[in-house]
């Protein structure tokens, strides 16, 4: 199951390209999300929504984030069809998905530390 | 996963830090530099900066977005190519083609694969290299092109000072042609003999270029060299064919008509060797006779097989004779269709306004279809009374102080000689020794012409002039010459030239004695002197240009003087 939060394959992969900086790279992907996650929850204008949705889902999965890529993926759409409805139960359920991501990430760096 | 091509400098613009930074490594790791920037307007910044040559751009980052950098990069970029592929999970296809729209060449989707972005940098990378190549070439191109201009402006300048040194400004003569026809290969030559007739040469060198335009220097040289030692049209036209024959390559050779016009004869002596039938315009008759091709063009046979035998033909004043070269008659249409003789000949038919001619066939050209080419040339020389015409003064480079005095020749001319020699520019060299003869060297020479001439047709060969009183006698005695100086046995011209003193000036004697059966010297006398007849031209002019002339021994001997005063 822990496969849809965090794609083991992918990090492999990305372990392999970023050598010495990939803890580096799993610390700046959470500062990053965090950032986001207070943009979505901040922000009113769909069209920034949009683009901070779109954003975020570009970086999850590009870090194996399967399902937080898919959850930024349906708020995009609907931020995009300008249907503010049900937004907030979305972002609700990113937050609990990026909480799961975030430990598996923070189990990751410190398998990589020993 | 090194690349084997020469590293890139590969600009990341993307506003996810770890998405930059994973993207950076995974360039990196191929083996090229990176630039970073987070934003559309860091990018556009960047680019000006470190010109990279290959930009992977995100469509969707604040400040100024992917679309808009990518715009303002293609612009700078200018020719060259900088190939910019966009880093977008965009799946809807309108945003996709709004990426194209901005000048971007290729995306890549999120999440990254390594290996499809080298493959996609690789391919990128040969575009690039390519329009590199085609712009260098291009470049290359235009700098050989302004290379070759420059080469053909100087050998114009060259050329036109040697095709200058003729008369083509002369009054009876209009023609066109393309500033470059040169370089076309098409050749057009006028120049005044001694003895004041105009020789017109129109040729057509085989091929384009510099190769076509070579040989045009040594026939030029030939032609004004030869004319100019009153050397007449088989001599020079033999003269011209060994010499291309000699330096040219074999396949090509010169298309050429050649011309005589002699004002005091009133007559043109035509060569045509492979041009376009040339015509001959009668003003009276509006009839217009065609001056065909009867022989292969100039460098194509060797010395003992060519042939330069002319035809000759009567003209009256005004008549006109017009040459063209094959630019005018394969002009081609649309359909490849060529503008052709008949469409030509239809145009003369039209004509009304004789001066209109070249515009009314350019006109018909243009109306054609065709385009317009830059080997059309055209050339049209008309008869006029010979005073006219003002030969330009012969320049001589002696001081004069060894000019002889006092002296006398004689020679004589067997029939295997007269069959093939033209002793005249010999004659003239001699006497242009003589300083105070140059004054009247016109005359002069014209009378020595027409005395030779008399000697053998009417004296050697017994042709009777009055055959020349129309248009048909008058071919039909220029082929009667040949034939009968072709089958000549015996016969002799005789010339003595006597040069004296006379006070502090001098004179001429000039005295021509033939083999022939002589002439009543009275009843030609008793002609009036003038000059519209074609028969009998040439006493009259004889008459009229030497101070004294008489026959003696029945017309088989004559005598004529030209003397001068003291020299200024």
């Amino acid at each position: 199951m822990a496969e849809i939060h965090l794609d083991h394959e992918v990090l492999n992969a990305l372990q392999e390209v970023m050598e010495d900086e990939y803890p580096l790279l799993l610390d700046t992907f959470l500062c990053d999300s965090e950032e986001r996650l207070r943009q979505l929850h901040k922000v009113d204008d769909p069209r920034q929504l949009v683009a901070t949705a779109h954003s975020f889902k570009g970086s999850s999965s590009n870090m194996g984030a399967i399902r937080l890529a898919e959850l930024c993926h349906q708020l995009e759409q609907r931020a995009q069809d300008s249907s503010l409805r049900g937004i907030e139960q979305l972002v609700g359920e990113i937050d609990g998905e990026f909480a799961i991501v975030r430990q598996l990430c923070e189990q990751e760096r410190q398998r990589f530390h020993c | 996963m090194q690349s084997i091509e020469a590293p890139l400098c590969v600009l990341i613009a993307e506003d996810g830090t770890s998405d930059r930074m994973l993207l950076s490594s995974i360039v990196r790791r191929q083996g090229h530099e990176v630039l970073t920037a987070s934003n559309g307007a860091e990018a556009v910044e960047l680019f000006i900066q470190q010109r990279p040559h290959l930009v992977l751009m995100d469509a969707m980052m604040p400040v100024m977005d992917g679309f808009e950098a990518a715009r303002q990069i293609k612009r700078l970029a200018g020719e060259a190519l900088v190939p910019i592929i966009f880093l977008t999970s965009l799946t809807q296809s309108e945003a996709l083609a709004r990426c194209l729209e901005a000048g971007g060449d290729d995306f890549l989707a999120k999440p990254y694969s390594p290996v499809i972005l080298a493959a996609k940098i690789k391919a990128m990378d040969r575009l690039r290299r390519l329009q590199e190549t085609v712009l260098q070439q291009r470049d290359q191109i235009t700098q050989h092109h302004d290379y070759l201009l420059n080469e053909q402006r100087v050998a114009k300048a060259v050329f036109d000072k040697v095709a200058h040194s003729g008369c083509l400004n002369a009054p009876n003569i209009r023609y066109l042609q393309s500033p470059y026809a040169l370089f076309n290969g098409d050749l057009l030559l006028a120049a005044f003999t001694p003895t004041g007739d105009m020789h017109v040469l129109l040729g057509d060198f085989t091929g384009h270029g510099l190769p076509a335009a070579v040989g045009a220097m040594p026939l030029a040289e030939v032609f004004y060299g030869m004319t100019a030692k009153g050397y007449g049209l088989p001599e020079t036209l033999r003269e011209m064919n060994a010499k291309l024959k000699r330096i040219l390559p074999v396949g090509m050779f010169c298309c050429a008509t050649l011309l005589c016009l002699s004002f005091q004869r009133r007559a043109v002596e035509v060569w045509n060797g492979g041009m376009p039938d040339g015509y001959l315009h009668r003003l009276a008759s509006g009839e217009r006779v065609p001056l065909v091709a009867h022989h292969l063009p100039l460098g194509v046979l060797g010395a003992e097989a060519f042939d330069d035998r002319t035809e000759v033909f009567p003209m009256a004043l005004g008549d006109r004779v017009f040459l063209l070269s094959d630019g005018v008659i394969d002009t081609c249409d649309a359909n490849e269709q060529l503008f052709g003789v008949e469409r030509l000949q239809q145009v003369f038919a039209a004509n009304r306004e004789p001066d209109l001619l070249f515009e009314e066939i350019q006109r018909a050209l243009s109306e054609f279809g065709g385009d317009a080419r830059d080997d059309v040339s055209m050339v049209e020389v008309s008869l006029l009374e010979a005073r006219q015409l003002t030969p330009p003064a012969l320049v001589y480079s002696d001081s004069g102080q060894s000019c002889p005095l006092d002296w006398s020749v004689s020679f004589e001319y067997r029939a295997a000689t007269l069959k093939r020699f033209n002793p005249l520019p010999y004659l003239l060299q001699l006497l242009q020794e003589v300083h105070g003869l140059r004054a009247q060297s016109g005359a002069l020479y014209s009378v020595l012409a027409e005395l030779y001439s008399n000697a053998l047709e009417h004296g050697v060969l017994g042709l009777d002039s009055s055959l020349k009183r129309d248009a048909q006698g008058f071919s039909r005695y220029y082929r009667e010459r040949a034939v009968r100086l072709e089958a000549l046995q015996e016969g002799f011209v005789r010339v003595h030239l006597q040069v004296e003193p006379q006070g502090a000036g001098g004179r001429l004697l000039i005295r021509v004695e033939d083999s022939g059966g002589g002439f009543d010297v009275g009843r030609v006398m008793a002609r009036p002197v003038e000059g519209d007849r074609l028969s009998g031209r040439g006493v009259s002019l004889i008459r009229q240009l030497s101070q004294r002339a008489s026959w003696s021994d029945d017309g088989r001997s004559v005598c004529v003087e030209f003397s001068w005063e003291p020299l200024a």
